[in-house]
């Protein structure tokens, strides 16, 4: 009896090893195929010439060195992308917050503002291009009708104008972004304990204090999400540029993923290319790391109870 | 002191106070509904040229209702590119990449949340780690993988990949796996199932909101996606819904009314997600507030 029970547990054991591993199996071999391969063969193709018909022929650092130094659209793209993701992220996120708090002030019908301002966010940013390509039509579109209202006429020619046409993609970008923050604010705003408030009601402070002293430093984990995730994909920024101005004009909103895209699939420069992904990669990974490494001076965790 | 007077000594105090009572939530309303017509009327716009005709596209002041209302727009689009193919890759593709997303990203979320097997921890961070990864990065070597098999202008590079699970999914599902009671799954191994019978019997039915959650991100994702379509496919009745209005813009442009026609592309595109999004409305909003998924 007693030994029986026993290989049955080892059984059972072995059975759950066997069990686990098969579980895991698709995403192992989906790691494997499609991301640590992918990886390392982008990083050996960085330091290659290679447009895909002849085999990649090693170069060195070549590909990284005309990036920096020859390359026309690369630096150019670089700035803008870091103008674009800086130019979203805070905007948003301060935009977004301010609604939050708002939304958080026992109104009636608050999760119909909240789902309202969601819309943007799961709506296809390709109808979002377009659509917005037609609102800042330079003659007829409804934008610069509406400045001419407030006396502003001719009003910008938006994205066909060196100038404006970045600034224009940024509007989109914090119109679209909006309602993703706000949703994150509300819920990192309904996790704060109302005793907090009340404590500080009792000692006597106003809202806009328990605002900066207790809202804002509890709040900060949320931000600090808010902020990681922002950059993270402000920084790879494609579809917009690549529907509403294909880059121009005169590269004024060139992202440094449609130069990567042009490279890649226009001119079968795929050395070039991942050399491109790289330095993406790099830049990303080190925004997210400095944001981790940053907060412990200003995001607060509560502990927990 | 006449009635009047006294009345009023009375009565003003109390309604000036319900004034200031109601005043501000009455401004804060006013702001957030501002703010609601200035995220929607964009997309209210879109609708309306889409029913106009080409002199009222362009007249001025602009008409905010279209009147009369002018289907001739979607007779043009579907005569420029072929909307019903669009439309019906965009649905198959989202489809099995749901399939495929759920099936293999809760079977790896389960063996985290319950299994002992050896390896398990490691793994489990080399998968947040990926996460970490840009997916272009990683595009030029997949588009080489996918070329060498031959998959090139197929649907199966947009598919495919999905079913090997999605870290993202998985990270979702096990953290809601891990609060599934053990005391169930002791009772079912006690009647003698075995590991696949829990999965199948418990973790597949009670995880089935975390489910829901991932299954309409994944959609959403896959219906709005541009960069895998467009490095993919080439034939027009392949494409996708995104990849196909790009299309519009430029095989537009000669027509009299093109902005009626394009925003009618435009609006099709995105009727499909606002009718999953007020279906699955909590699905978006509980996963969106437990993870920072992103839309």
């Amino acid at each position: 009896m007693r030994i029986s029970k026993r290989i049955s547990l080892v059984d059972l054991r072995r059975q759950e090893e066997f069990t686990g591993w098969l579980c895991v199996l698709p995403i192992v071999l989906g790691i494997l195929i499609f991301q640590i391969y992918p990886l390392i063969f982008s990083l050996y193709a960085s330091f290659t010439s290679w447009n895909l018909t002849s085999p990649p022929k090693w170069v060195g650092l070549d590909n990284f060195i005309a990036l920096f130094t020859s390359d026309l659209f690369f630096l150019k793209s670089l700035s803008n992308t870091t103008i674009y993701a800086v130019g979203t992220v805070l905007p948003t996120a301060v935009i977004a917050l301010i609604f939050a708090v708002l939304l958080n002030l026992e109104i009636r019908g608050r999760f119909i503002y909240r789902s309202i301002y969601f819309v943007p966010v799961v709506v296809p940013l390709v109808s979002i291009a377009i659509l917005w390509q037609w609102i800042y039509e330079p003659t007829f579109g409804i934008l610069n009708f509406a400045l001419r209202i407030f006396g502003v006429h001719p009003g910008p020619s938006w994205l066909g104008s060196s100038q404006w046409a970045l600034p224009a993609i940024i509007i989109v970008g914090i119109w679209r972004g909006l309602g993703y923050d706000i949703v994150l604010f509300l819920a990192g705003l309904q996790a704060i304990s109302r005793d907090y408030y009340e404590a500080s009601a009792i000692d006597g402070a106003n809202p806009v204090q328990s605002f900066f002293h207790i809202t804002l430093p509890l709040l900060s984990p949320t931000t600090f999400l808010v902020i990681v995730l922002g950059v993270i994909d402000g920084f790879q920024v494609f579809t917009m540029p690549f529907i509403m101005t294909r880059g121009g004009p005169a590269n004024a909103t060139i992202s440094v993923v449609l130069a990567l895209y042009n490279d890649a699939f226009q001119y079968a420069q795929m050395g070039l290319a991942s050399a491109i992904a790289y330095v993406l990669f790099a830049i990303i990974l080190v925004l997210t790391l400095a944001n981790f490494s940053l907060q412990k001076y200003w995001v607060f965790y509560e502990e927990v109870r | 002191m006449t009635l009047a007077q006294r009345l009023g000594q009375i009565t003003t105090p109390r309604t000036k106070s319900k004034i200031l009572r109601v005043l501000p939530k009455l401004l804060v309303h006013a702001i957030l509904i501002i703010i609601a017509i200035s995220m929607i009327f964009p997309l209210l716009w879109m609708a309306s040229t889409s029913f106009k005709s080409p002199g009222k596209q362009f007249s001025f002041p602009p008409q905010l209702i279209p009147n009369p209302l002018y289907l001739k727009n979607y007779f043009d689009l579907f005569d420029l590119l072929p909307m019903w193919n669009f439309l019906l890759n965009s649905a198959k593709i989202a489809t099995l990449t749901v399939i495929g997303t759920c099936l293999s990203s809760s079977l790896a979320a389960y063996a985290f949340a319950r299994l002992r097997f050896r390896g398990k921890n490691f793994l489990f961070i080399i998968l947040l780690a990926t996460m970490m990864i840009p997916g272009q990065v990683t595009i030029v070597p997949t588009f080489v993988i996918m070329r060498f098999l031959g998959w090139l202008d197929t649907h199966a590079p947009l598919i495919v990949p999905s079913f090997f699970g999605s870290a993202f999914s998985v990270f979702v599902l096990r953290q809601f796996y891990q609060t599934i009671p053990q005391d169930l799954v002791d009772s079912a191994q006690i009647d003698g199932a075995g590991f696949l019978t829990v999965y199948w019997s418990i973790f597949l039915p009670l995880g089935m909101p975390a489910l829901a959650t991932v299954a309409v991100f994944n959609f959403l994702w896959s219906w709005n996606d541009l960069f895998g379509p467009l490095i993919y496919l080439t034939t027009d009745v392949k494409m996708t819904v995104t990849l196909g209005l790009t299309l519009l813009v430029g095989r537009a442009g000669t027509t009299a009314g093109r902005w009626g026609v394009i925003m009618g592309g435009a609006l099709l595109g995105v009727i499909p997600m606002l009718i999953l999004y007020f279906i699955g409305q909590k699905y978006f909003v509980q996963g969106l507030a437990r993870t920072g998924l992103k839309g």
